[in-house]
């Protein structure tokens, strides 16, 4: 599904970019733009192909051995979602693979094959994925239900794989490992140690994580909508119960795994520590800001907690962070932009974290003193903030990614190959960015209609996909 | 070796995606010129019937021959992209508008919203194998040298290889698809409409016929050495594919539909392999051979095994999902049991 989330590169202040990029850098920020521009919208979409499965297998399965009606419907109605969502995704996933090369030829001439194994697994598993999408989508019909059930399964595993291959490979743009460079030139390449680098682990994770996240909760607010405005029947109730759970299951195991990777920036990545926190200058006793502007000797008008970060990073309050005066200021992050969205990712996590304390709390209660979930007072207040959650978890979703994106700047392999080295050479990459701006935009709208006709249709075909059956019923 | 091996599992992800991901352009093409919304409403069903479980799996093929390029001949894929990056660009565009609006069309249920989506489906499906064959033209034609973006960003592929190719492309695409199809509408009982495909077959045969004789003259005047190789070397797979061809347009005026795939893939296939055949062991023409683009021998092994073991997943996989689509689609006894 995803087909290069990570190989992104460099985002860097691309807004601003797009609008006055600096004399003499050619088409840098046009490359940039179009690189981020198409990597935020592909991430958001291959979340969903991750975690969609995922919460269709769960309401066919339930939907089975209830033989409940609601849960059906709400399968088939998912699946039906998922089809439209998962040829956006492959092919904004496509487009990707082809701007690595057309966008950053001199990462991929240099380093290509350095990365390429990754992909390569990555690409089997989405051949697996896009097969067993056919066979789930269109033979709904076609076999008896468990064993359609079983269909479903390699799409969750294989969507899982492929977000885990690609983020390797963002892995090692952090932190570039398996080669050797003499004179300029790659030599003595093992591709397992590029793939299974240090920074893997904690990024594959958390990237994975996230996708269930924001499937969970973008779902859940699709039906906290429809349950506010009144429509409280055992189908709403179970399209708000099943994604709400996942995601409130989920969240607490990310917060754990994002501090991981935080902490792991300390000790690899210091510098993209050093940004995300905006710590200037290295020393103990480094207090935990939070907000702020960058200004010349430190982030300002942010509030302090004294001595967090060194007890974060090491428990101790004489703990050393690390600076950016580790490095010339020419290599520094765009620090306020990293910062803040580290800081909108943090307190995203721990609103989701909430709802699903919340979630536990009102669960305890309804099993003790009996009632349904949403009888409950408060529900409403409830419900409203799952409606948030679904945008919230997008926004900590792009955060997320700035992060790591911008945090690497002024590198596209950190510490190996600036961003200026690998851009196209090539005059007319803005009017590249414009055409694809332009076919996105229309892409968004398409998709956002026809998933809310999707949404609020009322007859659903029994296979999915083959709207053109007659003689099937329609439920 | 290793490096032949991984060029020619390359070629035949390369030929893969030409056989089912371009039948499926093809359709599109076949889509777009079906007539009115009444008119071609039998014959947008039925090829929205055949593409639709199995297109994207047949997409994958292109994602597989950039990455295994990237993977294994970096410095070709960062010189063919840097260069080519205009017709690389528009055909990604047309990828995106085919893949989702033919996703949206199958939702849609208002006709103008079918005819937009239906348009953009169909007309994309025409450009973008147009661009393909231009870069395969450019490519072909030598005029992409290695570094990055050393070839001229226009004349790479604005030139008369490329031309070629593109109208090569669009019309192999179309013959497949019409081929492909024959055999799907006369499965369905439908014989008027199979024969019509039928005749598309043939008349999109006879014009890639003829395309490619005056391509003779193209090529001797302006890729010299591709054609040398091609009237050397590469000569018996240039008969056969042309025998291939004539044997299928024999085929389909008989109505031996399922015959007739056959044939029609070796001709596209023979075509493909005779390019590879006349080029070899150069990538780019007059600057970088295939040893010389070939990464290190751990990368092309562990790509090439790790290929080998997804292979021992795929084969059994794209097997379940063309067996579950190509046996009688609407008969009783495969509706399964327990619905």
């Amino acid at each position: 599904m995803l087909a290069v989330p990570a190989a992104d590169a460099a985002l860097g202040s691309w807004p601003a970019a797009v609008l006055a990029g600096p004399a003499g850098q050619g088409d840098l920020p046009a490359a940039r733009a179009q690189m981020g521009f198409s990597l935020a919208w592909h991430i958001v979409v291959a979340c969903l192909g991750v975690g969609l499965p995922a919460l269709t297998l769960l309401a066919e399965w339930l939907g089975i051995r209830r033989n409940d009606p609601a849960l059906k419907l709400l399968a088939r109605r998912w699946a039906r979602a998922m089809g439209v969502l998962f040829a956006v995704g492959a092919v904004s996933g496509t487009i990707l693979s082809f701007e690595m090369g057309l966008l950053w030829p001199g990462l991929m001439g240099r380093f290509g094959q350095v990365i390429g194994l990754p992909f390569a697994l990555e690409g089997i598993a989405f051949f697996i994925e896009a097969i067993f999408l056919g066979i789930y989508l269109y033979a709904w019909d076609r076999m008896p239900p468990r064993r359609h059930l079983l269909t479903g399964i390699p799409i969750v595993v294989a969507g899982i794989a492929s977000a885990f291959f690609v983020v390797c490979a963002n892995a090692w743009m952090n932190q570039p490992r398996g080669f050797t460079l003499r004179d300029g030139k790659v030599v003595d390449v093992d591709p397992w140690a590029a793939m299974l680098n240090p920074a893997s682990p904690p990024q594959t994770v958390h990237m994975i994580l996230a996708a269930f996240m924001v499937a969970s909760f973008l779902t859940a607010s699709v039906y906290a909508v429809a349950l506010l405005r009144g429509r409280r029947d055992a189908y709403h109730r179970a399209g708000f119960a099943i994604p709400f759970t996942l995601g409130a299951v989920v969240a607490p195991f990310q917060i754990v795994v994002g501090d991981w990777a935080a902490r792991f920036l300390a000790d690899y990545q210091p510098v993209k520590l050093a940004a995300i926190e905006g710590v200037y200058h290295t020393g103990s006793h480094v207090p935990l800001t939070i907000g702020g502007v960058a200004g010349e000797n430190g982030l300002e008008y942010g509030l302090e907690v004294p001595n967090g970060l060194s007890l974060l990073v090491g428990y101790r309050t004489d703990t050393v962070v690390e600076g950016l005066d580790r490095v010339p200021r020419d290599q520094w992050p765009a620090v306020t932009g990293v910062h803040w969205a580290f800081d909108l990712m943090v307190a995203v996590g721990f609103f989701l974290l909430g709802l699903g304390l919340w979630l536990l709390l009102a669960w305890w209660r309804t099993r003790r003193r009996g009632g349904g979930l949403l009888d409950r007072r408060g529900s409403r207040l409830l419900l409203a903030l799952v409606a948030l959650a679904g945008p919230a978890s997008v926004v900590a979703l792009e955060s997320g990614w700035s992060v790591t994106e911008l945090g690497r700047q002024p590198w596209i392999v950190y510490g190996v190959m600036s961003v200026r080295d690998a851009v196209n050479p090539a005059p007319g990459l803005m009017t590249g960015l414009w055409l694809v701006l332009v076919v996105y935009a229309a892409m968004t709208v398409a998709t956002v209609y026809v998933l809310r006709r999707l949404a609020r249709g009322t007859a659903v075909p029994v296979a999915p996909q083959e709207a053109d059956v007659r003689d099937y019923p329609v439920v | 070796m290793l490096v032949d091996t991984a060029l020619a599992v390359m070629w035949i992800g390369l030929t893969c995606y030409a056989l089912f991901a371009g039948a499926d352009f093809g359709a599109g093409v076949w889509d777009l010129f079906a007539g009115g919304p009444s008119r071609g409403a039998r014959q947008r069903r039925v090829i929205e019937h055949s593409i639709g479980p199995i297109w994207e799996a047949n997409h994958v093929w292109l994602i597989f021959v950039i990455v295994l390029l990237w993977a294994c001949f970096s410095p070709v894929f960062a010189a063919v992209m840097s260069t080519l990056y205009v017709p690389l660009t528009l055909a990604a565009l047309g990828i995106i508008a085919r893949g989702a609006a033919f996703a949206f069309r199958k939702v849609s249920t208002e006709l103008w919203q079918q005819r937009l989506f239906g348009a953009s489906f169909a007309l994309s499906s025409l450009l973008t194998p147009f661009f393909l064959g231009a870069v395969a033209g450019g490519v072909a034609s030598g005029r992409v040298p290695a570094g990055l973006a050393e070839g001229d960003v226009i004349t790479s592929w604005l030139n008369p290889t490329s031309a070629l190719g593109g109208v090569l492309a669009v019309l192999t695409c179309a013959h497949l698809a019409a081929v492909y199809l024959c055999a799907d509408v006369a499965r369905e009982g439908d014989t008027e409409l199979a024969r019509a495909f039928a005749r598309r077959a043939i008349a999109t045969g006879l014009a890639c016929g003829a395309v490619a004789l005056a391509g003779i003259a193209v090529l001797h005047a302006d890729a010299p050495e591709l054609f040398h190789g091609l009237t050397h070397r590469a000569l018996p797979l240039v008969v056969l594919s042309a025998v291939s061809g004539v044997a299928g347009l024999v085929l389909l005026a008989t109505r031996h539909y399922l015959t007739a795939r056959v044939t029609a893939a070796l001709a596209v296939a023979a075509i493909l392999w005779s390019w590879g055949a006349a080029q070899y062991p150069s990538m780019l023409v007059g600057s970088l051979t295939a040893p010389q683009a070939a990464s290190h021998p751990s990368v092309l092994s562990a790509c090439l095994i790790s290929l080998a073991c997804g292979a021992a997943l795929l084969l059994p996989s794209l097997w379940l999902l063309y067996g579950t689509f190509q046996r009688t689609s609407t008969s009783e006894a495969d509706r399964g049991v327990g619905r």
